[in-house]
């Protein structure tokens, strides 16, 4: 005879074992592939052909003929492109933001109207009309060549974004920070600057960050504004040396190059997010 | 004859549909301590915030030492630093120190040297005690020294009159009474003070006028002990018997 006690364990310890039997399975898949593959590498059983996939994605003789441009011309190029749309989006989302929450009618739906259109257009369509549509329309250059271009372009799309972000941050700070500010003579523009701004901004730092990250990725859609070779970005170069080589290594080299450098920075925006975190108990 | 520092004439004002004030005449002369009383809702905030224009008004009219704070082009910005305010949450800005949360205005108002503005804000924290405070973060000081802070900020504008809008409410009652001996001290220095707040027993000691409001009008107003012991509004007399079963 089984009591009460016992019935109620068996299936307990049933499941736990299926679960621990499960995990097994999970690591002896693991284990297989792994061996597999390195036998398979080792060996040449055949499986498949290392040599032609060393041959087309990790071609020294390609990868040694990168060096240094993909460093000193096209990872330069990316991070300048970066930072002056990032300056120039951020300056323009603030401006944005702030009519956003004007008392002024027409100065929030122009905000609004903006934001929405650029966020609804895909970057690269913004970029085309920025760079070949702007100077036909009004007949005037944009100053800068690629850079000026492109770089307004892309800030045109990113101020849409960071423009919400920004309001969301001067939201946060409590109200009675602007009225004490207020309360001892400050005018308002003053207040917003010494004293809300400052704080908006180490609330918004996380979300800013993320936002450069998707804006060094885009900087490779300036392959479409034509390009010198002192002007290429990274993806513009790889694929130059990918099609005149005909072969992708290019790829893998200028893949590792955006992880150097976009991994730092979603680092450093986990570290932050945990910080400020904590800041606020 | 001296110019009362603050006047008001049939101010009302609407929070939308509702109106919150509901047409006050009032004016405090110069040296004078008067205490807001009544009950959550009567209006009492909304008139102090309504002073350094921090409300708008609906209606009437607002003189600072005869100023009139509400005409078109008023110099809104310089009238304000003549009247300091005190919060109820302290509003001390959490990114600055303490020496910098009392020089940031003195040098971006008042347009004061940085030797000037800091050797001015050492003597107002030395008047509320916090001198030793001056390189702290608002975010490492109890309550009751944010608030001496606060009043400290304010002070450092020299400013002719004090607003206080409930300036003990958010705090820990053992932190109270340091708060309310600079503000006793101040009123001995005759300072210009209203003051809005649910200590009874400062406004029996400091006050030199007490004034009963509900539903956004003054039901009653005199010196403190007429008041506080001998209310003769019926409205005041419900008010006090119901604050001291508490």
């Amino acid at each position: 005879m089984t009591t009460p006690h016992e019935t109620i364990e068996i299936p307990l310890t049933t499941r736990l074992r299926r679960v621990t039997i499960g995990r097994w399975i999970m690591y002896f898949l693991l284990v297989f592939i792994v061996l597999f593959f390195s036998l398979d590498a080792i060996f040449g059983l055949g499986v498949i052909d290392w040599p032609r996939v060393q041959t087309y994605f990790f071609n020294w003789e390609i990868i040694r003929g990168m060096f240094p441009e993909v460093l000193t011309i096209a990872a330069k190029n990316t991070i300048l492109y970066t930072a002056v749309a990032f300056t120039l989006g951020l300056f323009l989302a603030l401006i944005l933001a702030l009519m956003k929450m004007s008392t002024i009618r027409p100065y929030r739906w122009f905000a609004a109207g903006y934001i929405e259109l650029f966020r609804g257009l895909p970057a690269l369509v913004t970029i085309f009309l920025v760079a070949y549509g702007l100077p036909l329309a009004f007949d005037f250059t944009i100053p800068g060549g690629t850079l000026g271009k492109g770089c307004l372009g892309l800030a045109i799309v990113a101020a849409a974004y960071m423009a919400e972000t920004i309001r969301a941050g001067i939201e946060a700070v409590p109200r009675g920070q602007m009225e004490a500010a207020r309360s001892v003579g400050m005018p308002r523009m003053v207040a917003m600057r010494q004293i809300v701004l400052p704080q908006a901004f180490r609330i918004i730092i996380p979300p800013l960050t993320n936002e450069l990250v998707l804006l060094i990725k885009d900087t490779s859609l300036f392959f479409v504004i034509g390009t010198t070779i002192a002007t290429k970005e990274l993806t513009k170069f790889g694929r130059d040396i990918m099609n005149l080589r005909r072969n992708p290594t290019p790829m893998i080299v200028i893949a590792l190059v955006y992880l150097l450098i976009t991994l730092p920075l979603t680092y450093m925006v986990r570290r932050l997010e945990r910080s400020t975190g904590k800041g606020r108990t | 004859m001296t110019v009362p520092p603050i006047q008001i004439r049939d101010l009302h004002k609407y929070f939308g549909e509702l109106e919150v004030l509901r047409g006050i005449d009032f004016e405090v002369a110069a040296g004078e301590v008067v205490c807001v009383i009544g009950p959550s809702g009567s209006g009492k905030s909304t008139l102090l915030r309504c002073i350094n224009l921090l409300e708008e008004p609906t209606s009437g009219t607002i003189l600072i030492e005869g100023e009139d704070m509400t005409a078109w082009g008023a110099d809104v910005d310089g009238l304000r630093t003549k009247i300091g305010m005190v919060f109820q949450q302290f509003n001390l800005f959490p990114h600055l120190d303490v020496l910098r949360n009392l020089t940031m205005a003195q040098r971006r108002v008042l347009k004061r040297s940085e030797d000037e503005a800091d050797e001015i804000a050492r003597v107002m924290l030395r008047r509320v005690g916090l001198l030793d405070k001056i390189d702290e973060y608002p975010i490492r000081l109890s309550g009751g020294q944010q608030q001496r802070v606060a009043i400290a900020r304010a002070l450092c504008m020299n400013p002719d009159m004090m607003l206080f809008d409930e300036p003990t409410s958010a705090l820990d009652p053992e932190l109270i009474g340091e708060v309310l001996d600079v503000m006793r001290s101040l009123a001995e220095e005759g300072m210009t003070m209203l003051v809005v707040t649910h200590e009874m027993g400062f406004a029996r000691q400091v006050a030199d006028r007490v004034v009963f409001m509900d539903e956004g009008v003054i039901m009653e107003q005199g010196p403190p002990d007429e008041l506080l012991l001998d209310p003769q509004h019926e409205r005041t007399q419900r008010f006090l018997r119901a604050i001291q079963h508490i």
